[in-house]
């Protein structure tokens, strides 16, 4: 049976999910639910605090995309101070966040996902995991590890450390990179480059010969949502919101970060922790869309790199337009793998990050303040109201996981519809339903790390209510 | 001036009449831990982490208010104080709400680093977890009472080097706080001179430069006694 919680704030989830697939009386799939069941209160701890301490904390929030939180939470504090931040702080702010794109895309392609889709969806579950790929093609598993410390090596460069690093803060950044530092990262750019050339290449092969499950990993329309520049292009620190649908039209264009509100609303179920946001115009839950990777790649006119742009163009070809279906998640990442790398040489050479001035002063002079970043997973938030002398007041955050969890509760039920048959959950079927929600690479899936220990639970219900199979993890 | 003559730890110390054991103590490279006391103002025997034991007494006597006396035999190491000592880390830490990963003063924290040197690993005692007010409404500084430990450092550097003596302590027990002036606000203290002695002062993050981020209250608390040294001397 499925559980009611009844807690009241429902709010930021990350590590724990259930799921329940609900059967009609002839013992077909009616609907699937992804239940997120753990309680964090990021949101309400932090009531009381100074804003400037608010990039710190909400870090916190992950451990593997604290840069995303960290950015977002500094550009609130920006907001808050109204200040424009000295341009070398806002490069190396975007270098972080390109390094953050880098490790996070190839933890998720490289040891979450690439032993579904290198060893197979039905191999042996004891072998289904990075230890398995080490042993089937340790060259490819090693370049893929390698390609993830690379990302790291970025973040630690500019921030001390390659987890929570308090390094960007209201106004600007701490420190810059000595040239030593950054010559380190340079010469390591074209490792990085042929590991997710050859990732791609592979990628490629694997769509012509696992036609069925692009068909039914969340394939269907929806809108996407994300970050682009003046001009459509990608965008993953600042810029304006894009929503854009499944045939390609733009629904809302260069719609102001701050005014978010205006296009995304909310609504809560009572069966999980993780509201359901949906595009406000359309209502609920038609408004259904999806953000990360998929998402920046479908509504950006062009990535505005060589090698990314020619990928991208592929990708269209191959899609046949707007990728709707889920499965592609993979191939976007990679391709913005490939253009967080042009970028970040870009970066490096640019003769701003030189600057000694790092950091804007001001006091406070907003009550309220939204930060908005593209976080590896989408788009993320930070909304923060303060008093007077900047005491924090209330918060709201949305986080990437968040955004996609109609579209993910969606694909469950499409994956559930094709491969659940009868009473009895088989482990491959129960691995592709993981597999689905994988693809969107939530941060319930990374804060365990190892593939094929997600701490999940999947229930099959009858008609009437009796549970017919339980599979754990 | 009298010279006494005495043992530490079972080594022979000369130091002059009215020196407190702290004093001969650190003249002489015996470390003792401290966290109230402040070279530069006056000591209060407060924090108790500088108890020692002395030959003939029943009680410990803080080593910081103790002045030495000729033949006294003096033991600041033994396995019965190691284990006070981290009590009294440890409940400091149970008293109020210490977050390190997240504090201004991560790194560079007089506390923190007392725990680590007294082997806090873990917290033996229940959390009390009270609810403690911030104040930033000081142009400069901030207060975060959730990490203040009663040493009232502020409070002796206010009243004896700036002497103003915007600083207190009101309430007792647990319900203690430093406070400014007639408990107002901070911002509106108006005996406040803003001189940033208190911030200097203070061992912990609870007194801290406004706009201050994680890890970056990094202080020198040498000048406080640099100030007085260079004021008598001038006298």
């Amino acid at each position: 049976m499925t559980r009611q919680i009844l807690i009241d704030p429902v709010t930021r989830i990350e590590g724990h999910a259930k799921i329940s697939i609900h059967l009609d009386d002839n013992g077909d799939v009616q609907e699937a639910r992804l239940h997120v069941t753990e309680f964090r209160g990021f949101e309400r701890f932090c009531e009381g605090r100074p804003f400037w301490e608010m990039p710190g904390i909400t870090a916190r929030i992950c451990g593997i995309c604290p840069v995303s939180h960290l950015l977002a939470s500094a550009k609130a504090g920006d907001a808050l101070l109204s200040v424009t931040i000295p341009p070398a702080a806002e490069k190396l702010r975007r270098l972080m966040n390109l390094g953050q794109i880098v490790q996070s895309h190839a933890l998720s392609f490289f040891h979450l996902s690439a032993p579904d889709l290198l060893l197979g969806f039905d191999s042996d579950p004891a072998r289904r995991n990075v230890f398995g790929l080490m042993t089937a093609d340790p060259m490819f598993a090693r370049a893929g590890i390698r390609l993830r410390q690379f990302g790291q090596d970025i973040i630690a460069m500019l921030g001390g450390s390659k987890i929570h690093p308090a390094w960007a803060v209201p106004g600007g950044v701490r420190s810059a990179p000595t040239a030593a530092q950054r010559a380190d990262i340079a010469q390591r750019l074209p490792e990085a480059r042929a590991t997710v050339l050859d990732a791609l290449r592979r990628f490629k092969t694997l769509l012509d010969t696992h036609h069925d499950e692009a068909a039914t990993f969340g394939n269907f329309p929806s809108l996407f949502l994300g970050l682009v520049g003046p001009h459509g292009e990608w965008e993953h620190y600042d810029g304006h919101l894009r929503v854009v649908d499944s045939g390609g039209a733009i629904v809302a264009d260069q719609v102001e970060p701050s005014r978010y509100r205006d296009i995304i609303a909310e609504a809560v179920e009572p069966w999980s922790y993780l509201k359901m946001p949906y595009y406000r115009a359309r209502g609920y839950p038609a408004g259904m869309y999806r953000v990360g990777p998929l998402a920046r790649l479908n509504i950006c006119t062009r990535i505005g790199t060589l090698l990314a742009d020619a990928e991208l163009g592929e990708m269209r070809q191959r899609a046949g337009g707007i990728a709707t279906s889920s499965f592609y998640y993979h191939y976007a990442r990679l391709v913005e793998i490939l253009a967080a790398l042009e970028r970040i040489s870009l970066l490096l050479d640019d003769p701003d990050i030189d600057s000694l001035r790092l950091r804007a002063e001001a006091g406070v002079n907003q009550f309220e303040g939204i930060g908005v970043s593209e976080a590896p997973r989408g788009t993320l938030f930070h909304h923060y109201m303060v008093d007077a002398h900047g005491l924090i007041q209330s918060v709201n955050l949305i986080i990437a996981t968040g955004h996609n969890n109609l579209a993910m509760n969606r694909t469950i039920a499409q994956i559930a519809r094709h491969y659940v048959k009868g009473d009895r959950i088989s482990e491959g079927a129960l691995n592709r339903v993981e597999a689905g929600i994988r693809a969107y690479d939530p941060c319930l899936s990374c804060s365990t790390h190892a593939a094929g220990t997600m701490p999940l639970v999947v229930t099959l219900i009858a008609a009437d209510g009796t549970v017919l199979d339980e599979v754990r993890r | 001036m009298a010279a006494r003559t005495f043992t530490i730890n079972d080594q022979l110390i000369s130091a002059r009449e009215g020196e407190t054991i702290l004093q001969a103590a650190r003249e002489h490279g015996i470390s003792i831990p401290t966290l109230c006391h402040l070279d530069g103002v006056s000591s209060v025997g407060a924090c108790r982490l500088c108890l020692v034991e002395i030959e003939g007494s029943r009680v410990l006597r803080p080593a910081c208010v103790t002045p030495v006396v000729e033949e006294m035999i003096v033991r600041t190491d033994t396995e019965r104080l190691r284990e006070y000592r981290r009590m009294i880390i440890e409940l400091l830490f149970a008293e109020r709400n210490h977050v390190c990963a997240v504090c201004v003063a991560n790194g560079h924290c007089e506390l923190q680093d007392l725990a680590i040197a007294v082997g806090m690993d873990h917290v033996r005692f229940d959390y009390a977890f009270p609810r403690c007010d911030v104040d930033i409404s000081h142009p400069l500084f901030g207060i975060d009472h959730n990490r203040c430990v009663l040493c009232t450092r502020c409070v002796r550097v206010c009243d004896e080097v700036e002497g103003v003596h915007t600083w207190d302590v009101a309430g007792r027990g647990a319900d203690a706080r430093v406070i400014t002036d007639m408990r107002q606000p901070w911002g509106e203290a108006r005996s406040c001179t803003s001189c940033g002695k208190c911030v200097l002062a203070c061992p912990t993050g609870a007194i801290f430069r406004r706009g201050a981020t994680v890890g970056e209250m990094e202080r020198d608390r040498h000048k406080i006694a640099y100030i007085v040294a260079a004021r008598e001397q001038r006298w």
